[in-house]
This record gives C-alpha cells, structure tokens and sequence, in this order.
C-alpha cells in the first residue's frame, strides 16, 4: 500500500510539472509578443517594459520557464496587472473561502447519497425506487449553472423568497457569518455532485445484497438492520469511495461557475474575474493553485479509496 | 384440435420472422418509454433553435420597448437589459450553441476514437505512452483548462469549439480502447492483416464498425457535456460576445433583473435543460439497448 501511496504522489507531482509546462507554453501561444497583446492600446514603453520584466519574457524559452517557476516554488506567484497588488495575499482568503463552499456540500452530499442509494437499493423496483431513478437522471444531465438558475428562479426570486440569490460578503465578516447566503451554492453542488454517487451507490448495493455473504448472514437469522448495516453496507462502500472521489475532483471544475453565479468571493470567482480583464499573472497563478488543489484531492481520494479496500489494506 | 393445430405454426412463423431481423440501436433503445420522450426532447428543442432565427418577430438587436419591461410590453414575453424582445432573442439564440456543440463533439468523439482503436490496435509503446499522457490529461479540470486558454488568446469561437473538443478526447480514447480492445484480437481482423490489408484500413473498416454502440453512447454522452460546458462558458462571458443573441450570454446579461423580468431568463435556462435532459435520456436508452447487443441479445 506504501508503494502504491509513493507512486501516485510522484505522478500527481508529474501532473503538476505538465501543468505548470503548459501554463507556461499557453503564455507563449500569444501572437507577437505577449506584453503588448495584453496591454493593447493602453501599451507605453515604460509598461511594456515592467511587464516583459514581470512575465519573464526576457532571455531564451528555458531560462524564462526556469525564472518563472523558481518565482512559484518560492511562493511568489507575481503581481495583479490590474491592482498592482500581490496574487498571493488575495489568493489565502479566497481558497479558503472556496474549500469552506465544497467542504459544506460534501459533508452534506456525501451521506445523503450513499443513504438514498443504499434505501433504493433495499427497495428496487418499488415506486420510490423508479422516481430516484428518474430524478436522478434528469439531476445528471443538468449543467451546474442550470441547476444553480433554476434553484434561485424556486427558491430566491421566482415562486418562493427565502434565501438571498446573490452573496454578499460584508467586509470583515466571514463567509460563514451569515449561513442564509451559503445555501443556495451548497445546494447546487449538492444537486450536481449527488446522482452520480446514489446511482453507483444503488447498483453496487444491489449487487452485494445478492451475495453469498448476505445471504450467510440472513440465514444466520440476523436481523435486517445489522445484516444491511454490518455486512452489506462496509462492502458495498470500496467500490462507492472511487466515484465519490472523482466528484470530490469535478467539484473543484463545477465551483468556478457557481461561484461566479452566486458572486460567491472564491478562486472560481477570482479566476474569471482575471480571465475577464485578461489578468495573466493572476490567471497563471490561479490555474496552478488550483492544480494543486485538484492533484491533492485526487491523492487524497486514492488514500481513501485504498483504505476503504480491505484487500489491498491488508497486503504488505 | 384444429385450433391447436392452428395455432401453433402461426406462433412459430411469427416468432421465426421476428428474430432474423436484425433491429438496429436506436430502434431498440426506444423501444423504452425513457428514450422517447428524450427524443422528443431533442427535437424539440433542436426545432426551436433552428428554424426560431426565421420565426422571430423582431431582430435579435432591435429596440422594441424600454429594459426590462414585463411579459406582455414589447413582446409576449417583456424585454431584456436594453429593451430587446426576449422571445426574439430566445428564438435567434439557440442556433450558435447546438453548432458549437456539435462540432466540439464529433471533433472529441472522432479524435479520441481514433486514439483508442490505435492504442487498442498497436498496444506496446504507443499504447502505454498514449494512455500515461491521458493519465495526466485527465488529472486536470476540463474547465480551468478552457479559461487559461481563453484568458490568453481571448473568446474567439473556434477556440471554444476545440478547448470543448479536446477536453473529450482522453475520456473518450479510454473508454474506446476498453472497447476495442476485444475486438482486435477477433479472428476477421486476423484475416484482413493475412490478406495484406492497410492497417488504417483495418482500424477504420473493421475494428470502427463493431464498436459502433460504444461510439454511439460516447457521443450522446459527450454531446450533453458540451451543450453544458459551451453554455457555460457563453455565460461566463467568454463565448459569443454582445449583441450578439445566445442562450447562455442571455442567462448573464438578465439574471440582475430576475425579480422584474424572470422570463429573459427563465426561457434560456429551459431550454438548455429540456434539451441536456433530452440527449441524457437517448443516452441511457443507446447504453441499456448497447449491453443487450453485446450478449446478442434482443431486448
């Protein structure tokens, strides 16, 4: 397991590397030279000058790279072009607030779907059974911002009025400070990231309740409860753990868009807020902070996914 | 007697002429209620968004009545931030997006096949080396990929188009190699290489065609996440740009009014819900209908 562990760290490190090589090429695929693509008609010598200096576009492509990622490895991840204020002191709060928005519709959505999955499975084909399937099915096929549309259409402006559509952060408060503003964009991850895993979560449920093992249990004489609980459910969960963490993953690509929707001050948030205003420091560093973030989820999601299987947490 | 005697050969001759025909996936996929209506779905919108440009009563920029006015003052449905007729707008804005779609689509679909059924055909090397750098592809948001790539070179149509496109192709090469593999250790591919037959003669000719289903399911599974993601990014203000009319920049530009004008928003959202509702449905009926073909079973 330690083995296993050690390789997928060297290869979520790779990943970073490829990343941080195509985030550095990308800057290169501007026409002409960047500097002045960015600034356009607003370029004067003397800017030109300080963002060529900024960007490293001075020198040969490997010592430019070279300059530019020894910046990151020491933190540094440049200046705003439009505040001339430091990414890394903007970056700290938001990701905290961002980690706050999917750690909420995780704890949430996690729980909730392995319990709907595993009551349908104990009730196929019976009319609740049918109705998650289709919910299910029509929650999958809808893009988040849809989701997130037609949640405050329902909830905020539309039929009824009962949380704010927008967020609002107060300064100096945090973004917990007031939890009517947090459940709209929970919700809507919740929505997103849930039909997948009831899905999985039903169908491998139904097909550990048809196991040798269950049915050893029933005829034992065990209740139904601890026969569902002890022996179905611990088993059924390894296979579950994968999905749950490629949605963990997804979330971090889905909670751009509902941050922007809700104006929730997060990454996402920032991200297109740079992407908007052609930022490109910001945008560069953005997309490897959330590189990192997304590598040590995915590693994070392995660990569970190993211990979650007693046949490889039991071998040496 | 002579009833049984009746009966019997009409039962036999029946079941007899209905299993050599071989029914194709689609047919037996909507053999199930679900696909249906997910057709129906899909057509409709797709329906709306191609002929609504011809049907609109006014021009998707044209000034009709003062921002925000309420369904019924400009147009059955009110107007939108600048005054313009929501339901001209909402007919002319569908047309760009199914495109978009469509093309990121067969462009990731075709692609990535063509890296699966080669990494499946050749293996060695290129299959282990194709396969790693989708390992590293797909340990990557699709998303954030799409903006730092927009953000640099700026929201031009056909960069959107292949940032959708090529997002696809290391999902789809994998589950295409999956499938192919079974085929090309199938005894007709054998004979068509004793023959002397090219290999990318072989790859398209015979490995392509008999893993159609698959190609099938991939692409409606595909064609929902890039209606999404195109949609998405046409509402993250980086897709068709004003004045032009399109379905997700409409969700953008109204969603300030929601509580006086709900209906420039109300509309967009709809439809790209029916019709991603719709594509999924066809998609579960082509996958269930798929797993019987393998068996060779009729469903």
């Amino acid at each position: 397991m330690r083995r296993l562990l050690f390789r997928r760290t060297l290869f979520g490190l790779f990943t970073l590397w490829v990343v941080s090589l195509v985030v550095f090429l990308a800057t290169q695929a501007l026409p002409g030279d960047a500097a002045q693509a960015i600034l356009g008609r607003e370029a004067t010598p003397e800017r030109l000058a300080a963002l060529r200096e900024q960007l490293n576009l001075g020198g040969s492509l490997p010592e430019q790279y070279f300059g530019w990622l020894g910046q990151l490895l020491s933190f540094n991840l440049g200046t705003s072009l439009a505040g001339g204020t430091p990414v890394v002191s903007a970056v700290g709060p938001m990701l905290l607030n961002s980690s706050i928005l999917m750690l909420c519709a995780a704890v949430i959505a996690i729980p909730l779907a392995i319990g709907i999955g595993t009551w349908t499975a104990l009730r196929k084909d019976s009319a609740v059974d049918h109705v998650t399937g289709i919910i299910t099915l029509v929650l999958a096929s809808l893009p988040e911002f849809v989701v997130g549309v037609l949640l405050v259409l329902l909830l905020a402006t539309g039929v009824f009025h009962l949380f704010p559509a927008v967020f609002v952060l107060v300064p100096g408060e945090q973004v917990w400070s007031n939890p009517a503003q947090l459940v709209l964009p929970v919700l809507t991850l919740v929505l997103a990231v849930s039909p997948y895993i009831i899905r999985i979560m039903r169908a491998t449920m139904l097909e550990v309740l048809e196991s040798q093992y269950v049915q050893q249990a029933r005829l034992k004489g065990l209740p139904e409860r601890t026969v569902v609980l002890r022996h179905a459910l611990p088993n059924a969960i390894g296979p579950v753990a994968q999905v749950i963490a490629l949605q963990l993953a997804w979330l971090i690509g889905g909670v751009v868009i509902v941050e922007f929707l809700f104006r929730f001050p997060g990454v996402g948030f920032q991200l297109i807020d740079a992407v908007t205003n052609r930022d490109l420091p910001v945008v560069q560093a953005l997309v490897i902070v959330i590189a990192i973030f997304y590598v040590a989820v995915n590693l994070l999601a392995d660990v569970v996914t190993l211990a979650a299987n007693p046949k490889v947490r039991t071998a040496s | 007697m002579s009833i049984g005697m009746s009966t019997r050969p009409a039962g036999n001759s029946a079941r007899a002429g209905r299993t050599p025909r071989k029914q194709g996936l689609l047919r037996r996929a909507l053999q199930s209620k679900r696909t249906v209506v997910g057709l129906v779905l899909t057509l409709a919108v797709l329906t709306v968004a191609f002929l609504g440009p011809y049907l609109a009563p006014h021009s998707a920029t044209e000034f009709v009545a003062a921002p925000f006015s309420p369904a019924g003052i400009g147009g059955p449905f009110g107007t939108d931030n600048l005054g313009r007729d929501v339901l001209s707008r909402f007919l002319a804005g569908g047309q760009t997006l199914m495109i978009l779609a469509i093309i990121a689509t067969a462009l990731g679909v075709g692609l990535g096949a063509l890296v699966g059924v080669l990494a499946a055909y050749r293996r060695g090397w290129l299959d282990e080396l194709l396969m790693r750098a989708g390992d590293v592809a797909l340990a990557f948001p699709q998303i954030v990929l799409a903006l730092l790539f927009l953000s640099i070179i700026g929201p031009e149509l056909w960069l959107l188009v292949l940032m959708v496109g090529f997002g696809h192709l290391p999902r789809v090469a994998r589950v295409v190699r999956g499938a192919a593999l079974s085929v090309v250790e199938r005894d007709f591919v054998k004979a068509a290489e004793s023959v002397g037959i090219p290999r990318w003669r072989i790859m398209i000719g015979e490995i392509v065609p008999n893993i159609s289903s698959t190609l099938a399911v991939e692409f409606g599974l595909r064609l929902t996440y890039s209606i999404g993601l195109v949609a998405g990014l046409s509402f993250l203000g980086l897709g068709m740009q004003p004045p032009a009319a399109d379905w997700g920049l409409m969700i953008n530009e109204n969603r300030i009014a929601l509580t006086i004008s709900p209906w420039s928003v109300a509309l967009p959202v709809i439809a790209i819900a029916l019709l991603t509702v719709g594509t999924n449905l066809v998609t579960d009926g082509l996958a269930k209908a798929s797993i019987g073909s393998d068996k060779g079973v009729t469903v």
